[in-house]
C-alpha cells in the first residue's frame, strides 16, 4: 500500500501542535526522547491534567513547552528544586523534569543529588548529548575525557560523569539508561518511573550533531545512530561504574538497561508528624 | 502554646524573627523552603516547628537558588509559599527572584538584613540590600519591599507582603534588619478571622476554553488570573519572553509588550500599595526619612530636636519600594532640607534625591552598629544651623 | 549444521502477520532519516520531491507496498512525530 498523506499524529493529543515542528535540528535525539514520554504519558493511565513537566534551560529544556500538560520552563540549573515544591505542595500530581546534561549536572548538580537523597518523587529524564548544545557545542560534566568541544578546542582535560552511577550512589530507586534509537525500552523505563513513588533517574544518550558529532567526528546525527545499534549493548547487572561511556572509543560497548529498581519511602515533609499521630 | 493553632491570638513577648515566623502563619502560609542563614536563621527555626504542627510544608533546602526555585514551584502550585534568608543568601535568590517576575508567582522572602557586601558581618546589623532588593535580579522589573522597625512590624508586614504579593503576583520582600529580627518586643496578634487576606485572581473561564490566555491581563490592573498545577488548565509558564498563551516568544515585539506591563502593573497602580508613617510633619521644615531600626533612633533624634525647637517632621517608610516619589516631591514644596540616616553608605538617600532638588543630607554608617540618635540628631542641628 | 541455519518459529502457520499501512505528515519532517535506517523491513525511501522547508521526505519504496507490518517502530523514532503505521484490518 502506497503511504497516505495525513495532518495530524495519534500522539498529538499530548502535544501542543500548534507549537509543532519543534526548535529541534533535523536528527537532534531529543525528539524520539520525547515521543517515548508522551507515549509514556498515554499508557500511565494518569489522566494529562495530573501530569507537570518542569525544565531548565537549554535545548532539551524546551519539551515542557511542547507538552499538553502544566509546564514549567524554569531557569538554568534550577527544575529540580522548583519540580520539588510541585511534587509536595500536589503530592497527586506526576511530575516529570525532562532537561539536559549540562542543566543537571553542570550547573544544577548540587539539586540532582540533594532530591536524590531526599527521595522527591520526581521523575529526572536526562537527555545527555554530551555537551551544551543550544549555546554551540561547549564542554560540559559528561564530555569524555579528549573530546574536542568548542572551549575545549585541544581536547577537553577533565574526565566525565558517570550518570547512572551517580544516581544510583545519592540514592534513585529507578536508574536507567537507553539511547534515541532504543525508544520502546526507553518508553517501558519511563513508565516503570511514573509508576513508582521515589525519585527515579533515566539517561537518554542522544545525538547532538551540530554540537558534539561533528567537531569529534562522529558524522551527522543517522551515523551516531547506527554506532547505537553497532555498538550498545542491554546488561541490566552490570557493575555501575564500568558505565562510563566515550562514543569514540572503538574498543567498549556502550551498556544500556535498567540499573537500579528498589523501593524506598519517597519524601515527605510531613513524615515525622504522620509518624506521630499513628503512635 | 497549644502547637495546633495556627494564629496564636493574644499578647506575646516575640523576638523579631519569630514575629516574622508567626505573621507568615497568620497569613496563611503553606510552604516554606530556605537556607540556614544569620540573622534570619531564628525565622525558619520557629516554622520548623510550628508549619508541620499545622499540617503545613516545611523544607529546608540545599541552598538558597533551590529555596527561591522552591517557592516559585509551590506558589504556582497553589501554596502561600515564604522564605527567610539575609544579604549572601538574598543575592544566591536573585536569579530566581527574576524567574517570579517573569512567571507572576506570588511568594515572600524576609531578608533580616546583616552588614554587608560578601560575607561581611554576619552577626551584626545592617540596611545592607535595599537597593538589592529593588535592582538585585537582571532587567526591568518591579517589586514591593516592607521595613519593619518593631517585632509587631515583623508580624504585621509579613501579612501585608503576602497579600501584596497575591494581588499583584509578584515576590515581596520584607526588609528587616538584625537589630529588628533580634529584639524582643510585645507582638499583639489579633483573632485568626481579624487577619487581613487578599486572594488571588482566579481565572472565569473552564479549563479548554479555547478563548483562555492565561498571561493576558484583560483586566484594568493589569494583573492576569493565576491558573494553578493540576487545575486542568495545563498551561506552560516560562522564564523565557512570552506571549498571551504563555509560550516562548523571544522577539522585541512581544518583549517590549511583557516587560512594560509586569512594570506598569505596579507602577500605575503604587498609590494601592505605598505606606508610610509621617509623624510631627505638619508644621515640619525640615524631613527626616528613615525605615526600619534606623526610623527608632530618627524617632528618638526628632523629639530631641523639637524641644530644641526645631520644627522637623520624620517620614517614616513601610513600604521601601515602590518608593514613595510623590511624597517626597510634596513635600519638596513644604520642607528645606531632608535628612536620611541609613546603615550603609548611602542607598534610599539616593532615591530621595532622584526627587527633589533640596539637599539631602545623608547619615551613615557601613553597618555593624545600631544608628544612634545622636548623629542624627547632629545633622538635623546642622542642617537647622545652615538652612 | 546444514539444516538449522534458518530457524523457524513453531507456531508459523497459525501467525498472520499484520499487514500495515503508513501515514506521513510530510510538512513535519527535517529529513534525518532515522525511518528510512532503522525501518525493519526496508519499507521507506526518500522522495526526490521536497517539503516547503526543503526536506526530502520518506514514502514506501518501490516494490514494498506489501511489505509493512505496522510495528510502529518509525512512528515513535520519528523525532518529529511526522510518520506512524496502522495495521489494516483484514
Amino acid at each position: 500500500m502506497p503511504e497516505i498523506v495525513v495532518e495530524s499524529h495519534p500522539i498529538d493529543t499530548v502535544f501542543r501542535t500548534e507549537r509543532l515542528p519543534h526548535i529541534f535540528c533535523p536528527g537532534c535525539g531529543i525528539g524520539p526522547a520525547v515521543h517515548a514520554y508522551a507515549q509514556a504519558i498515554l499508557e500511565s493511565g494518569i489522566p494529562k491534567e495530573r501530569h507537570a513537566c518542569v525544565s531548565g534551560i537549554g535545548c532539551s529544556a524546551r519539551v515542557p513547552g511542547y507538552m499538553d500538560v502544566d509546564s514549567y520552563h524554569t531557569t538554568h540549573g534550577r527544575p529540580i528544586p522548583f519540580a520539588t515544591a510541585i511534587a509536595v505542595v500536589k503530592p497527586e500530581m506526576e511530575v516529570t523534569v525532562f532537561s539536559g546534561d549540562g542543566d543537571l549536572f553542570g550547573i544544577g548538580g548540587n539539586h540532582f543529588i540533594h532530591a536524590a537523597r531526599r527521595n522527591v518523587d520526581i521523575n529526572i529524564i536526562c537527555i545527555n548529548n554530551f555537551n551544551y548544545g543550544m549555546t554551540g557545542g561547549q564542554v560540559g560534566p559528561t564530555t569524555p575525557l579528549g573530546a574536542k568541544a568548542s572551549t575545549a578546542p585541544y581536547g577537553n582535560t577533565e574526565p566525565a560523569f558517570n550518570l547512572p552511577y551517580l544516581a544510583a550512589a545519592t540514592g534513585a530507586v529507578f536508574v536507567a539508561r537507553w539511547t534515541a534509537l532504543h525508544v520502546r525500552q526507553l518508553k517501558e523505563a519511563i513508565l516503570r518511573a511514573m509508576q513508582k513513588k521515589g525519585f527515579t533517574f533515566i539517561e537518554v544518550l542522544a545525538p547532538c550533531p551540530v554540537g558534539f558529532g561533528s567537531p569529534n567526528d562522529l558524522g551527522d546525527a543517522i551515523e551516531e545512530v547506527w554506532l547505537y545499534r553497532e555498538r550498545c549493548v542491554v546488561d541490566h547487572s552490570v557493575y555501575l561504574p564500568d558505565l562510563e561511556l566515550d562514543l569514540r572509543r572503538k574498543d567498549k560497548p556502550f551498556v544500556m538497561g535498567n540499573f537500579v529498581d528498589i523501593e524506598k519511602e519517597p519524601f515527605d515533609p510531613l513524615a515525622m508528624m504522620k509518624k506521630k499521630e499513628g503512635e | 502554646m497549644s502547637p495546633e493553632e495556627r494564629v496564636l491570638t493574644g499578647s506575646h513577648f516575640l523576638l523579631g524573627d519569630h514575629a516574622c515566623a508567626e505573621g507568615g502563619l497568620a497569613a496563611g502560609c503553606d510552604f516554606f523552603a530556605g537556607y540556614p542563614i544569620t540573622p534570619s536563621t531564628e525565622v525558619a527555626e520557629r516554622l520548623a516547628r510550628r508549619l508541620p504542627a499545622v499540617g503545613s510544608i516545611f523544607i529546608q533546602m540545599e541552598d538558597e537558588l533551590a529555596s527561591m526555585a522552591a517557592l516559585v514551584g509551590a506558589s504556582l502550585s497553589g501554596a502561600r509559599a515564604m522564605s527567610a534568608t539575609s544579604g549572601p543568601g538574598f543575592s544566591l535568590m536573585m536569579e530566581n527572584i527574576g524567574m517570579a517576575v517573569m512567571m507572576e508567582a506570588p511568594c515572600v522572602v524576609v531578608n533580616i538584613q546583616r552588614g554587608a557586601p560578601s560575607t561581611g558581618l554576619p552577626t551584626l546589623v545592617g540596611q545592607s540590600d535595599m537597593m538589592q532588593a529593588r535592582w538585585g535580579s537582571h532587567g526591568d522589573y518591579e517589586i514591593a519591599a516592607y521595613s519593619p522597625s518593631s517585632p509587631q512590624e515583623c508580624f504585621d508586614h509579613v501579612i501585608k507582603a503576602f497579600n501584596t504579593a497575591d494581588r499583584w503576583r509578584i515576590p515581596v520582600f520584607v526588609m528587616a534588619d538584625e537589630l529588628i529580627g533580634h529584639m524582643s518586643e510585645r507582638v499583639v496578634i489579633p483573632p485568626a478571622d481579624q487577619i487581613p487576606r487578599v486572594e488571588r485572581k482566579r481565572p472565569r473561564h473552564k479549563p479548554d476554553d479555547p478563548d483562555f490566555l492565561h498571561c493576558l491581563a484583560e483586566d484594568e490592573d493589569l494583573v492576569p488570573p493565576i491558573v494553578h498545577a493540576g487545575e486542568g488548565y495545563r498551561a506552560n509558564f516560562d522564564s523565557l519572553t512570552h506571549d498571551e498563551k504563555g509560550y516562548p516568544a523571544t522577539f522585541p515585539e512581544p518583549h517590549d509588550r511583557l516587560v512594560r506591563r509586569l512594570v506598569d502593573k505596579i507602577r500605575l497602580h503604587t498609590d494601592q500599595i505605598i505606606e508610610y508613617e509621617e509623624i510631627f510633619m505638619d508644621d515640619a521644615e525640615l524631613a527626616v526619612i528613615a525605615y526600619g531600626s534606623t526610623a527608632r533612633s530618627a524617632r528618638r533624634a526628632i523629639n530631641e530636636a523639637r524641644r530644641e525647637g526645631v520644627r522637623v517632621g520624620l517620614l517614616r517608610l513601610i513600604t521601601v519600594w515602590p518608593f514613595p516619589e510623590n511624597k517626597v516631591k510634596e513635600l519638596s514644596n513644604q520642607v528645606k532640607a531632608f535628612v536620611v540616616p541609613e546603615l550603609n553608605l548611602g542607598q534610599m538617600s539616593r532615591e530621595v534625591e532622584r526627587f527633589t532638588s533640596l539637599p539631602v543630607i545623608g547619615v551613615n554608617h557601613a553597618g555593624g552598629v545600631m544608628m544612634a540618635p545622636d548623629p542624627i540628631l547632629d545633622a538635623i542641628r546642622e542642617v537647622k544651623k545652615n538652612a | 549444521m546444514a539444516g538449522v541455519l534458518v530457524r523457524q518459529p513453531l507456531d508459523k502457520a497459525t501467525v498472520s502477520i499484520p499487514v500495515g499501512r503508513i501515514y506521513i505528515i510530510p510538512e513535519r519532517c527535517k529529513g534525518c532519516k532515522f525511518c528510512i535506517d532503522f525501518c525493519p523491513r526496508d519499507v521507506l525511501e526518500e522522495t526526490s520531491a521536497m517539503n516547503a522547508k526543503g526536506y526530502h521526505y520518506p514514502v514506501v519504496a518501490e516494490g514494498k507496498e506489501e511489505e509493512c507490518v505496522a510495528c510502529q517502530f518509525c512512528s515513535i523514532l520519528c523525532p518529529e512525530f511526522a510518520i506512524y503505521t496502522e495495521e489494516v484490518a483484514e
